[in-house]
């Protein structure tokens, strides 16, 4: 049985019966957002007002019914005067500065090299990425089986290219060695993502302006420096901004590769930070620690941004 | 033959550069090809000096993988079926299943929970972005991206107390929501971009035909969107199933899911590599597939967006 306000609907102009018949648009835009940002203010901007709070008292998640003291600013300053913290700081600068310069290096050759468009490159490339799709926990607990002196494949095939003895050296037992073996498997699982940026930023150079240097006798050598380096910049400056931010956070690997030693040796930022939160259980401590990291990256990303967007605008 | 062309790289340079990405390729590939192969090694194999690459395949691993298994004593029945008599030939027996087979369930119910919510709240969140005026819309875009940008250990504090005093803690529901939570990001970015694509006349046209906003956004948006859709629900599937740093603080038990699992595999003199070779390969299987299906739109996935083919 059609009602009257149904006889009405139709009799309508749509503008008007679209009113009458659904949701009007600003109460479906609000009703499709809100969900979504109800949970973002719970799960991360609630608890992050939390570690605010928390970071300025002595509070221990383990002994909940302690007194919790307001100490102001003490957290803050005791981290910023602790060496130790600065020597967490060089161990994840190292492991930044070094897996972006290799992964820059690697990805933008094999981009380069892929983009000669030779025939099957479309396998081989989705070869080449498969490592950083996996489960860097998982990947880094077996790369710990692959860097044993003894039995290990790495050192093995080390000393088989490089001559030597497998057993003379421990890229996770010793000192020296342990910074550069979370860079190496870094560098394998994140050089692809590189590469895949690289290479649309290739394929977005119009063939045509190649053609115009070639009309004006450009060597091919000014046309890489002039044409192709210019171009694929921007492209260059996003990987590295999302190989920054995902590697300043970096936890599950090392974790699971060197558990933050030998020493100190790879206790990268996030390693300590776990360590004070849920071992020693400083929890008003770890507090003030994730907001000086979160700071951190958020002013060095939103600086880069700024120089990323005037490089795009060139 | 097409004409000559100043941009075609010659003969030559095509025959270098696929042989350097091939052996780049090979090498890349040998850390997963030794995972695999591990898995189907014996405990002393795996262990060989120098490293064995021919092998007899066994499947001692994966035995040892699903089960628990004690030092044989006394009396002992034969073995029955060829898992036992694996087993029984090492002088153990097996008392029962282990925990693997739970912790991979658990990864695939908190994956395929925590994917399903961030889609369909993501699709909706998107449309909205893609299609409305919304006030501050571009605020609340960029807030949506940077809570990716906290490293997870920052906020696992709060969250961790948070479980505790609502009960959170180590359940299904708890990782699935954290999840959920953790993928809006990237499922909102991902799905904007693809419904952006979508033209807006589609649905004009079909409010003309007399539909409601609602029945064009499911009528007519949806099916266009849907390669989008699945692509999107792949990468977060993926996320959920490769998260370490708040499956090991927050679970350790009933929800527990794979990753925090598996390196703590141990047989009976210490380590057992063959068993978490086994797990391992047995868990980064599905995402190698997934990959593959999603090489058109990887590209688009790990950039939030931000580069697309």
């Amino acid at each position: 049985m059609p009602t009257p306000i149904d006889t009405a609907a139709k009799a309508t102009p749509p503008s008007i019966a679209r009113r009458v018949q659904g949701l009007s648009d600003r109460a479906i835009a609000w009703i499709f957002v809100a969900p979504t940002i109800f949970l973002l203010l719970a799960v991360n901007i609630f608890p992050l007002i939390w570690t605010i709070q928390l970071s300025f008292t002595n509070f221990r998640a383990n002994r909940p019914n302690a007194d919790i003291k307001w100490i102001g600013t003490r957290n803050y300053e005791r981290i910023l005067t602790d060496s130790d913290i600065w020597l967490t700081m060089q161990a994840t600068a190292h492991f930044l500065i070094w897996t972006i310069v290799l992964q820059v290096l690697i990805g933008f050759t094999l981009a380069w090299l892929i983009n000669r468009k030779f025939k099957g490159n479309d396998l081989w490339t989705t070869i080449i990425v498969l490592p950083m799709m996996l489960s860097p926990a998982v990947v880094g607990n077996f790369w710990t089986f692959l860097y044993q002196p003894q039995i290990g494949l790495f050192n093995y095939v080390i000393a088989f290219l490089g001559g030597g003895d497998p057993t003379s050296f421990s890229m996770i037992g010793d000192k020296a060695l342990a910074p550069w073996s979370i860079v190496i498997v870094d560098t394998w699982m994140w050089t692809p993502f590189v590469m895949l940026i690289c290479l649309a930023g290739l394929r977005s150079i119009p063939d045509s302006i190649y053609e115009a240097a070639e009309c004006d006798r450009a060597s091919k050598w000014r046309q890489f420096w002039t044409i192709t380096i210019p171009m694929v910049l921007p492209f260059l400056m996003l990987a590295v901004l999302f190989r920054g931010i995902e590697n300043f956070k970096m936890f599950d690997l090392v974790v699971q590769l060197t558990g933050g030693g030998p020493g100190n040796t790879t206790t990268l930022t996030s390693v300590d930070l776990k360590r004070e939160a849920f071992e020693k259980w400083r929890t008003g401590y770890s507090s003030a620690y994730a907001i000086i990291l979160f700071v951190t990256v958020f002013g060095l990303a939103s600086i880069y941004v700024k120089a990323l967007n005037k490089v795009k605008e060139r | 033959m097409s004409a000559y062309s100043v941009t075609e790289p010659s003969r030559r340079q095509k025959w270098i550069a696929e042989v350097l990405v091939i052996t780049y390729a090979v090498i890349t590939m040998l850390p997963l090809i030794w995972i695999i192969s591990t898995g189907f090694k014996t405990s002393e194999d795996s262990i060989a000096y120098p490293p064995q690459v021919t092998l007899e395949p066994s499947l001692e691993g994966y035995v040892n993988l699903f089960t628990t298994q004690t030092l044989q004593s006394g009396e002992v029945d034969p073995p029955e079926t060829w898992y036992e008599e694996i087993v029984h030939d090492k002088g153990m027996r097996i008392v029962g299943p282990s925990r693997f087979g739970e912790r991979f369930l658990n990864s695939v119910i908190i994956g395929f929970g925590s994917t399903f919510l961030s889609v369909f709240l993501g699709t909706l969140a998107a449309y909205a972005f893609s299609r409305y005026r919304i006030p501050l819309k571009d605020d609340l875009l960029f807030f949506i991206l940077s809570t990716r940008m906290m490293p997870p250990i920052a906020v696992a504090i709060p969250i961790f107390l948070m479980f505790r005093t609502l009960g959170l803690s180590d359940t299904h529901l708890g990782m699935i929501l954290l999840y959920t939570a953790v993928n809006l990001s990237l499922s909102v970015w991902l799905l904007k971009g693809f419904m952006d694509e979508i033209p807006r006349e589609y649905e004009e046209a079909a409010l003309i035909d007399g539909y409601t906003r609602f029945q064009a956004f499911y009528k007519v948006v949806l099916p266009q969107a849907a390669t989008g859709i699945a692509a999107t629900a792949i990468f977060c599937l993926i996320f959920a199933w490769n998260e370490y740093a708040f499956a090991v603080l927050l679970t350790s038990g009933t929800a527990q899911t794979a990753p925090p699992f598996i390196p703590t595999i141990i047989g009976v003199a210490g380590q057992d590599w063959p068993a978490i070779a086994a797990g391992a390969t047995l868990f980064l299987m599905p995402v190698m597939v997934f990959t593959i299906l999603l090489r058109k739109h990887l590209l688009r996935g790990i950039t939030f967006g931000a580069v697309r083919k």
